[in-house]
Order: C-alpha cells, then structure tokens, then sequence
C-alpha cells in the first residue's frame, strides 16, 4: 500500500494538470468571492468584529472546563441523554447502540463534519442500517460513494451534466442541465425518506453553555426536518464548539455565513435544547447529544496551536488557498481539508504521516487572514513543520545544511565552490529534467537560474 | 474511570498552561489574566449598521427581503391583510393549509375558508405534508437579516414552518426588532425561565447553491415565504 504522501504527490501531479477541474473550482470560487466581499463590506468593521469573535472563542476554549459541564447539565436538565466519547469508536458505538435499540430500520442525516471523520455512516451501513445523506451536495456524493470534496461544499467538483447522470444511473430519472430541475428530483427523493425516517441525525455549529442548547446553521432545511420528524434525533459534536452566552451568536451567525458562503445570514439558524417538551406538539420523543474528543484534548494541551479549536468550520481558509484552489479537496485525504486539515490533521491522526500537508504551503498567509476567527494558520503549518523536524530529523537535511554551513563560512572554500559551479553549468542543460538531474525535484516543472558570468564580489573588487 | 470523568480531566490539565491572546502571535504563552471578552453591546457597533426609526427599520427589512426573494408586504388593516391572503390562495389554488392557534393566524383561517391541518395538538405529518401552505405566527421580525424568529411555541411546532411548500407569516409591526442582538434579548427575556426546545431565524425561502453554485429556492424547505404585516 501507498504511503498518505506517496498518495498525496501522485494525486497532486495528476489534478494540477487537469483544467476542468481548476475551471470548475476557480469559477465556484470566484462567485463565491464576490459576494462574501460585498457582505463583508456591509460590517461597519469587519476586523473589530474578528478581534471580538476570537476573544470569545478564546474565553470559550480557556475555560472549557466550566463551559463544557455547564452546557451539558443544563441541556440534561432538561430531558436530552448527554454522551461522551474519547474516541471515534466509543462515539461510533454509542450511536449503533441507540440505533439498535429503537430498531431504527432507516435513518436520516443531515451535514456533520464530525461524522464524516469517525466514519458513522460505514458503520452504520455494516451493521445493515439504511442511512441517507439529506443535504444536496452530500446526497450527491454519497451516491457517488465519495467523501465531501469541501466542509462546506460538499459537491463543488461536479458539474450539472455530472449530477445529471448520476441521477438518471442511481435514481431513474430523466436527463436535465437545468439546477432547478435537478434539485426537485432530490428533493422529491428525500421527503419521503422524512417522513419514514425513525432515526435523525444532525452535527452542530456551536453548542450554548448558557442555555444549553446546540445551533445548527443551514441553507435548505434538511437539518430542520431532520430535527423535526424522527422520532429520535442524535446531535454529533466536537467538545470545542462551546460558546458563552446566546447574544454571542448575534456576531458569529453573521460572520460564519459571510465567511462561509458570503451571505448576510444563512436562511436558517436553529437552536435546539431538548426533546419535545411539555405542551409542545412535534419534535423527537429522544434527544441524545454526543461529544467526541477523537484527540482534540491533546490539541487543547498544546498551548501554541489551542487557537485551532477556535475553528468554526466555515471553509474560508479552503477558499483562498492556493494549494487547495489546485490540488483540490480529495487529494488531501482528510476529512478536514484546506489550510485549517493542515494544521489539525497531524494533531488528530498523527505528526509523522500526516506533516508533509504543512509543507504543501506557500507560506503566503491568505489563510490567516480570511479567517473570522483569526486563527493563527501559516503560523501553525511553519510550528508543525518544526515539530516534525524536531521529533524525527532528515539525515539528509541535516547533512545538506551542515557542508552548506561549512562552505558558507570559508569564503575561499566560498568562491572556488562557485568558479566550479559556473564551470560545470553548462552540463546541466544535458540532464535537466531528467532523472539524472541532481536538481529533479525542483527542475522539472520549474526553470533553476543560471549563475551570471561574474559574480557581484568581483565586480565590486573591479569597480568600487 | 468512565468517558465524562476522562474528558474532563484532560481539558483540566491541558489548560493548566493558558494559551496566547488572540492577535498576540509571538508573545509566548502568558498567565490567567481575568476572564474579559467583550459584550454583546460592544459587538453591535461592529455588525452590519441598522437605523434608529421604524420607517428606516421598515426599509432595511424590504430591501434584504427583496434580496433574499421573500415576499414581504406592509399591510394597513385587517381587510388588507384578508385580501392578501385570498390573493396568494387563489393565485396558487390552495387546497388546505396547515396553521396554530394565535390572534392573527384565526384571522387568516378564517378569511381563507379552507380545510386546516391544527399543529398545535398532536397532528398527522402526512396530513402536514400534503398541505399547500403553513400559516404561523412568529415572534419578531430582525430588520438587519430580513429574518423571521420563531419557536415552537410561537409558530405551532417545529415542522409547521418548514414542511409545507409555502411558509406565510403573520405579524403585527410592532415585533419588528432591530438586529440579531435584540432578538436574543427578547427570547431572553420573553422564555428564560422555560424556553422552547425550538428556535428558529428563518432568514428566506429554503435555498442551495451546491450545483455549480447556482442558487435554487426550495431545496428541502419551503420555495416561498411570504411575510404579511399588519
């Protein structure tokens, strides 16, 4: 089997090349960017709303040992049955176990990245449940049997004629171009699987330790429905997605729909604190919420990087990478991808397979700044690299720097070095490219200077 | 030890080191200072700007309707309010309507002289889903998002709002709010004590962009809102 970075590489290669994919992405993006700038300039300051969203992230994630039990008593408080999970499997178990005692015989899902990364959905299928994606784009991939191509937008890749056939193949339907058409027929598809569905399942957006209540932000009221009709609901969420109070949602509703999809507010914003409760008239009889950790205690013990836990998930950094604008989201192999996968991933699955997406970066710091959270991103690749180097250093590295170094501090050693190299430079033109060029890596998609005649030494010594 | 007890020890021992202020990149890892963040009255003067008079109000709210392709129609009386509504009946041949108890939806039921699907007790969902319109009352409009606050207790359950094709409003303008912030203060001040197990900003029609990032109304939830104020 190919390493993660083997895959990484060769997938890299072949999606950079293809220009139907980068039209595809680069005309989502653009339309996307365009019109998170005109809701960012309807902020009266969109940078004084970021410091304030980070300090209340900040004071949510450094006392998360008060907000945390204080979210969960009050939502127990209440009628919903509260879980914990140290890890995707415990996660994985407690659902099949709920699943299992409802005889649940089809269950209904709404977007959660947090599903997606301890696997629910295989899980459930193996156990021989039904389960069914209700967000358009996540419907599309699953059909597709494919993970989602971006946290956000889960079916970017694609085009209409794409989705066309997928529909005809997997559903029946008749070939259309037109989105509108396309979208009825899933949506035809899924209501009745709503109204059959014993199980929901949802993810959330933040979790409120004052009422105790999650918040579950949407476009097209899947999450809603899922919410509404099954008689039992499950809501998956990190431990990280604490908020203080419920007035701090009146500045991060605004700010993840700008930043996530460039809208003023996503169409709908619900909190959810319970089962049904008396006197009410619909609604599940059963709410469980579970809590995962999956290693994110062990990001939270790292002080330098705990502002990655401020992540809100709205994709903003994705959306302005230059890596993710070309290698895309499947080539990551990650559940989270983008700059923000980057830097958590090596925390939450490993440093040594998974470092080498700290190092597919060009350090340009786009991602810091598109940020609603300000954290701090091409900081944390640079830390990341550090920490791998520290942990498991490159002999070769090590070696390269060492005679660099030594040669670096003999000027007469210095210059010799570069008579040479000038004298041997006209060689290079026979291999380059080519597998026997020393410099492959970097020349064979990039040009490698060619040294002047006279170095500027000399013509210091000749003309000053 | 059990799952709870494991959690929470690791967060109580990682956070025995306190990490760096937001924007404080560089300056190592300091001490607990106290708790500040800002409050919810310093975030206000950072969010989209929302003017002091109802008149202004108004106009904020129909300019992010028309935007948001909501239906949104400022009536002067009751009769006006009926005839809209046998309008919007008409026009889409309404069969029944599902809708709850309230001051303003019995005003539209009655105009409406169809079949109604109640909420308010226990109800059928298919019965629900074949209903060509919710009628619900709400709890506040939001001038600054062009949103609709609802909860179950006020807009007859959680699905009456968002399982019909069409969601049709009901309201008095003295609920219009200004933003976000006081929206939350009311629910506050109006639930705190008990609040319902569901709350809503519906903020449009239900949407999706996730086809070529082409905006289609109505992917899971309604294809039209309508917003009728009296």
């Amino acid at each position: 089997m190919k390493s993660v970075i083997q895959q990484f590489k060769e997938q890299s290669r072949v999606i950079t090349k293809d220009l139907r994919h980068r039209n595809l992405i680069q005309t989502a993006l653009g339309k996307y960017e365009i019109k998170r700038d005109e809701k960012k300039a309807a902020f009266q300051s969109w940078s004084s709303a970021r410091q304030a969203a980070a300090e209340i992230k900040w004071e949510a994630i450094n006392h998360l040992d008060k907000h945390l039990p204080d979210f969960v008593r009050r939502l127990e408080a209440r009628g919903t049955v509260v879980h914990w999970a140290t890890t995707a499997e415990t996660a994985r178990d407690i659902i099949l176990k709920i699943v299992r005692d409802q005889k649940a015989r089809s269950i209904i899902k709404s977007k959660a990245m947090t599903a997606e990364e301890i696997h629910l959905n295989d899980a459930l299928e193996h156990e021989g449940f039904e389960v069914v994606e209700s967000d358009l784009g996540e419907y599309i991939v699953q059909l597709r049997k494919e993970a989602p191509y971006h946290i956000v937008f889960p079916a970017m890749h694609l085009t209409r004629g794409d989705i066309s056939e997928l529909f005809t193949r997997e559903l029946g339907s008749a070939p259309t171009d037109n989105p509108e058409e396309l979208t009825m027929i899933a949506r035809r598809a899924l209501r009745q699987k709503y109204v059959t569905a014993d199980v929901g399942i949802t993810g959330a957006n933040f979790a409120i330790a004052e009422t105790g209540m999650i918040s579950i932000t949407e476009n097209e009221g899947n999450a809603r429905l899922t919410a509404a009709l099954p008689k039992v609901m499950i809501s998956l969420l990190g431990i990280e997605k604490v908020l203080p109070r419920m007035e701090d949602l009146a500045l991060f509703l605004p700010m993840l729909a700008t930043a996530g999809a460039g809208q003023a507010l996503t169409c709908y914003n619900s909190l959810y604190g319970g089962p049904r409760q008396p006197g009410e008239s619909d609604g599940p009889e059963q709410y469980h919420v579970v809590l995962l950790d999956n290693r994110r205690t062990e990001l939270l013990a790292d002080a330098e990087q705990r502002d990655a836990l401020h992540c809100i998930r709205c994709g903003a950094c994705l959306n302005v990478c230059p890596i993710y604008r070309n290698v895309g989201g499947h080539t990551y192999g990650t559940t989270y991808s983008g700059p923000i996968g980057s830097v958590i991933t090596p925390h939450l699955r490993g440093l040594q397979e998974w470092k080498h997406l700290s190092f597919a970066s060009s350090l340009c710091g786009a991602c810091t700044e598109a940020c609603p959270v300000k954290i701090d991103l091409h900081h944390h690749l640079l830390q990341n690299r550090r920490n791998s180097a520290h942990e498991k250093p490159s002999v070769i590295e090590k070696i390269t720097f060492k005679i660099a170094g030594f040669v670096m501090n003999r000027p007469g050693l210095y210059a010799v070095v570069k008579k040479l190299a000038r004298l041997f430079q006209p060689l290079h033109k026979l291999v380059k490219g080519t597998r026997l060029d020393p410099a492959y890596a970097w020349t064979q998609s990039r040009d490698l200077p060619t040294l002047p005649a006279e170095s500027f030494k000399d013509w210091w010594k000749k003309n000053k | 030890m059990s799952d709870r007890e494991q959690i929470l020890g690791r967060i109580r021992e990682a956070l025995t080191v306190t990490a760096p202020k937001p924007g404080a990149h560089g300056t190592g890892a300091g001490h607990h200072g106290p708790a500040v963040s800002p409050g919810p009255s310093s975030t206000r003067q950072w969010l989209p700007l929302v003017g002091d008079s109802f008149e202004e109000r108004v106009a904020l709210f129909r300019t992010n309707s028309a935007e948001l392709k909501t239906d949104f129609q400022l009536l002067n009386s009751r009769e006006e309010l009926t005839a809209a509504l046998i309008k919007l009946r008409d026009a889409d041949g309404w069969k029944r309507i599902g809708s709850h108890q309230g001051e303003l939806t019995q005003v539209a039921c009655d105009a409406l002289g169809l079949p109604v699907c109640r909420t308010d007790a226990t109800y059928d969902v298919r019965e629900l889903e074949q209903c060509d319109a919710g009628v619900t009352e709400c709890d506040a409009l939001i001038a600054q998002t062009g949103s609709v606050l609802v909860t179950s207790r006020s807009a007859g359950g959680r699905a009456l709002s968002v399982l019909p094709p069409h969601h049709v409003v009901v309201v008095r303008r003295e609920k219009l709010l200004p933003d976000l912030q006081a929206g939350f203060e009311l629910l506050k001040s109006k639930y705190a004590a008990n609040y319902p197990s569901f709350i809503s900003l519906i903020t449009g029609p239900s949407r999706t962009g996730d086809i070529e990032r082409i905006l289609v109304l109505g992917a899971h939830g309604p294809k039209k809102l309508t917003i009728l104020c009296l």
